[in-house]
């Protein structure tokens, strides 16, 4: 019974998020202001059954509800509660659930938080998002049932695919999620500042902390990603340019650029055109996302969902949302732009030149990424584009950002005076050359690996000197207000993701080798010593377990334990073994037994010794954390309160720098 | 030309040729980096000659695994409806590797066999990568899909 209340619970969500999506919309047209108050309550009832239809989902994961298609599909009798209720998003169907529920945490958070927000343009943005409720619900309903029966039920279920039984990936797509769908907060303010006309000037400044705090939820599913492919996929790696992997960086990359084009517009008001058509790029490349890895028409480790009518509808879907959204752009984006007119030598130039840059590599990210589409329609073969293609394109493209990254605050909204940025760009440079100087002793010569010194040092000293000037010239309090910390924390960041990149990769050293008991294997400073297979077992699988001993200097630094695992069905998943460091990660993966009927005999290993691999994500973490710092700037909510006066405010002087 | 009109001829001048030069490098690498995929009995018809590196797909042939006693070279044959081909390879093959999985190898001929750099099978076991049944079944169908997309080439 409950999976019927589940579905109806979930009609009755797409009819109110239908209510959400038109009645407030027509109000804010018409004026009609009953009309506009039915955007809250609908998407507050909107979200209760979403809540229902989810939790009834994990309800029937947690009792074994097996008359349930999708639950018998992706769990069985022997998996352990925590990986029940990871399964709901562990496939197709929940994934979408997620998505939806994900969108109404969203819309409840902003209906909550904008209650100063001018009623028309509220009605609007909750419009907006109604609408795309509409669209996803509608896809759940129609396509993608998750409580559609399974008769006669069977007595046990199949298994959640084992690379997902990790809690790496219980976290993942949530995470993920939360920034996907968050950009859907800032593409629906754009969406209602443009139905709104020139009347909504303050709309910037509230879109902001929305903004950020999406781009930091996604930054933080593609770490959390990033460090399951390497620990989990067994093949050491943390980046693998792979379809889906580039569906999630493209968002990203948009939404680089977006929160920095809204900070000119929120305190210059140039570029305002240009931001909205970020705001919207930004939307349609997560909407593209979930299309690439829903339909499963890119051959990738993540693409599970095949049925052509779901990728036909996503297809119609992004169509109208694009179309429709960038039709309405070319009507009315040239009554939104304005703003203040900037010289060639100000914070506005290098934030459009680094705007380019990353809109250019999406572009690029997103060329690569489609091309096996492109080829097969016009009928060139089966291809696919290699990773060195944007290993190649990447850092190219990047390379300007960062050489600019230390200057952008030192600069002055409107005009900056060449002087005081030379004395910085001396400074970097000594700071950048000397250290690469000293680090070429301690790697013997390795180009990249001086570049990532060089690189990193050239970010974070320029970001440190910006701190030290704030501390010298500003009173104690004003210095480092949040949006500016958090600025200053994602700079950081770039510097720290920089050396974990170049030195991981170029000093890296991997051995894939055959060991029998007893054999030592070197790899760069350590020695590791493989010491023989044993079985094992564990709640819902059995396994051979390698034990391999590391040294160094003939001291032992530790005992690792890889495992070959094998799942109920048959599955085999390779569980590597990792010594963490702050410096360098040790890395071990069982590769197969080279005898299969001697399994205490010889094995293939895969030995890894990462130096600063560690470094890569956590320089991610600092630029999630400067998204959710500047988000959480007093300004944009103590403004809110006043939206009436920074709708006419003039935006601030000029000589002020701030972020 | 007044100053103003110059400078935005400049600029327009400076837009276009970083264009032309990001264009021209896409190009390169995609140039660089396509990689086609073709079964065994489309090697043999000779359609992979014009490529250095490219992707075999097909299934592996059941009881072809043949390991090497004492290093991690490993053979094997990965067939199609209508033809085989040997392939060589060195390192850890993919958990789901084993027979009648469908592969994707990435590498090059050498005196009549395949020597693969990289070796993929997917990790779920019911699943077929879309690009390789549709290659397969162009492969097995014959003449008319192939000579198709031969012309368009």
């Amino acid at each position: 019974m409950t999976p019927e209340l589940g579905q109806f619970a979930l009609i009755l969500a797409m009819l109110l998020a239908l209510a959400q999506g038109v009645l407030p919309l027509v109000g804010a047209w018409r004026g009609n202001r009953a009309l506009m108050a039915t955007a809250r309550p609908a998407a507050a009832g909107q979200a209760v059954f979403v809540a229902i239809a989810f939790g009834l989902l994990v309800w029937a994961f947690l009792r074994f509800d097996f008359s349930v298609q999708y639950v018998a599909d992706n769990s069985n009798l022997a998996l352990p509660w925590y990986y029940r209720i990871a399964a709901v998003w562990g496939a197709h169907e929940g994934s979408m659930l997620l998505w939806v529920l994900i969108l109404n945490v969203w819309t409840v958070a902003l209906a909550g938080f904008s209650r100063r927000l001018p009623e028309e343009f509220l009605a609007r943005v909750l419009g907006v998002l109604g609408i795309v409720a509409v669209g996803f619900l509608a896809f759940i309903v129609f396509t993608s049932n998750p409580f559609a029966r399974l008769l006669p039920m069977p007595p046990d279920g199949g298994d959640l695919n084992p690379v997902l039984q990790d809690p790496g990936m219980t976290f993942h797509p949530p995470v993920l999620y939360m920034g996907y769908v968050g950009f859907s907060v800032a593409f629906a303010f754009s969406i209602a500042a443009l139905l709104g006309g020139a009347l909504e000037q303050g709309w910037v400044r509230w879109a902001r902390p929305w903004t950020n705090a999406a781009w930091a939820f996604l930054t933080c599913g593609i770490v959390a990603g990033s460090w399951w492919a390497y620990a989990e996929l067994g093949w050491g790696g943390w980046w693998f340019w792979d379809p889906v992997e580039n569906a999630s960086f493209m968002p990203w990359l948009v939404g680089v650029a977006l929160i920095h084009a809204q900070a000119v517009t929120e305190k210059r008001g140039s570029l305002r055109a240009w931001t909205i058509l970020l705001s919207i790029f930004a939307f349609s490349l997560s909407l593209l996302g979930t299309f690439l890895v829903r339909s499963g028409v890119l051959t990738s480790v993540h693409a599970f969902a095949s049925d052509p009518r779901r990728g036909l509808y996503i297809l119609a879907f992004l169509a109208i949302v694009i179309g429709g959204s960038l039709l309405l752009y070319a009507l009315r984006a040239p009554k939104v732009a304005g703003g203040k007119a900037f010289g060639l030598l100000s914070r506005e130039t290098v934030i459009l030149i680094a705007n380019l840059m990353f809109t250019v590599a999406a572009a690029m990210v997103l060329l690569g990424t489609l091309f096996p589409l492109i080829g097969d329609a016009l009928h060139l073969g089966k291809i696919s584009v290699g990773p060195p293609y944007f290993g190649f394109l990447f850092p190219l493209l990047m390379l300007p950002v960062v050489l600019l990254l230390p200057f952008g605050p030192f600069l002055r909204w409107g005009k900056s005076e060449p002087a005081p940025l030379k004395s910085v760009l001396l400074r970097v440079v000594i700071a950048a050359v000397a250290c690469a100087i000293v680090a070429a002793f301690f790697v013997a010569g390795q180009a990249r690996a001086i570049a990532g010194v060089a690189a990193a040092v050239w970010c974070a000293v320029g970001t440190l000197l910006y701190v030290y000037k704030r501390w010298r010239e500003m009173p104690r309090g004003r210095r480092y207000p949040a949006e500016m910390a958090g600025m200053l924390l994602a700079h950081f960041g770039v510097g720290v993701f920089l050396v974990g990149v170049l030195l991981s990769e170029s000093l890296s050293v991997t051995r894939d080798v055959r060991m029998a008991p007893g054999d030592t294997q070197p790899v760069g400073a350590y020695t590791f010593r493989f010491d023989g297979v044993h079985a094992t077992r564990g709640p819902n699988w059995h396994a051979e377990q390698g034990t391999v001993t590391v040294l160094r200097d003939g001291r032992q630094l530790g005992v690792m334990h890889p495992q070959k695992r094998t799942y109920p069905r048959g599955q085999v998943q390779t569980e590597s073994a990792i010594d963490p460091g702050v410096t360098r990660d040790l890395y071990v993966a069982l590769g197969e037994p080279m005898d299969p009927n001697n399994l205490e005999g010889a094995w293939a290993l895969r030995l890894y010794a990462k130096p600063f691999v560690r470094w890569i994500w956590a320089g991610g973490l600092f630029m999630m954390l400067g998204g959710f710092v500047a988000g959480a700037d007093k300004r944009f909510r103590a403004k809110r309160a006043a939206v009436a006066a920074a709708a006419v405010e003039p935006a601030l002087p000029a000589a002020e720098p701030r972020a | 030309m007044n100053p103003t009109r110059k400078r935005r001829l400049i600029i327009v001048l400076l837009v276009l040729a970083a264009a032309a030069v990001a264009v021209g490098l896409t190009v390169f690498a995609l140039q660089q980096n396509m990689n086609y995929l073709f079964t065994p009995s489309q090697v043999r018809a000779g359609q992979a000659g014009a490529y250095g590196t490219f992707r075999l797909g097909g299934m592996v042939k059941a009881g072809s695994i043949e390991r090497s006693k004492d290093s991690l070279k490993v053979g094997f044959t990965v067939v199609d409806a209508d033809g085989a081909m040997p392939v060589e390879y060195t390192g850890i093959l993919p958990d789901l590797f084993r027979d009648n999985q469908s592969v994707i190898a990435t590498g090059h001929m050498a005196d009549g066999h395949f020597v693969a750099t990289e070796v993929l099978a997917k990790h779920d076991e019911t699943y077929m990568p879309k690009e390789l049944k549709d290659a397969m079944e162009k492969a097995h169908h014959g003449g008319k899909a192939v000579a198709a997309s031969e012309e368009a080439r």
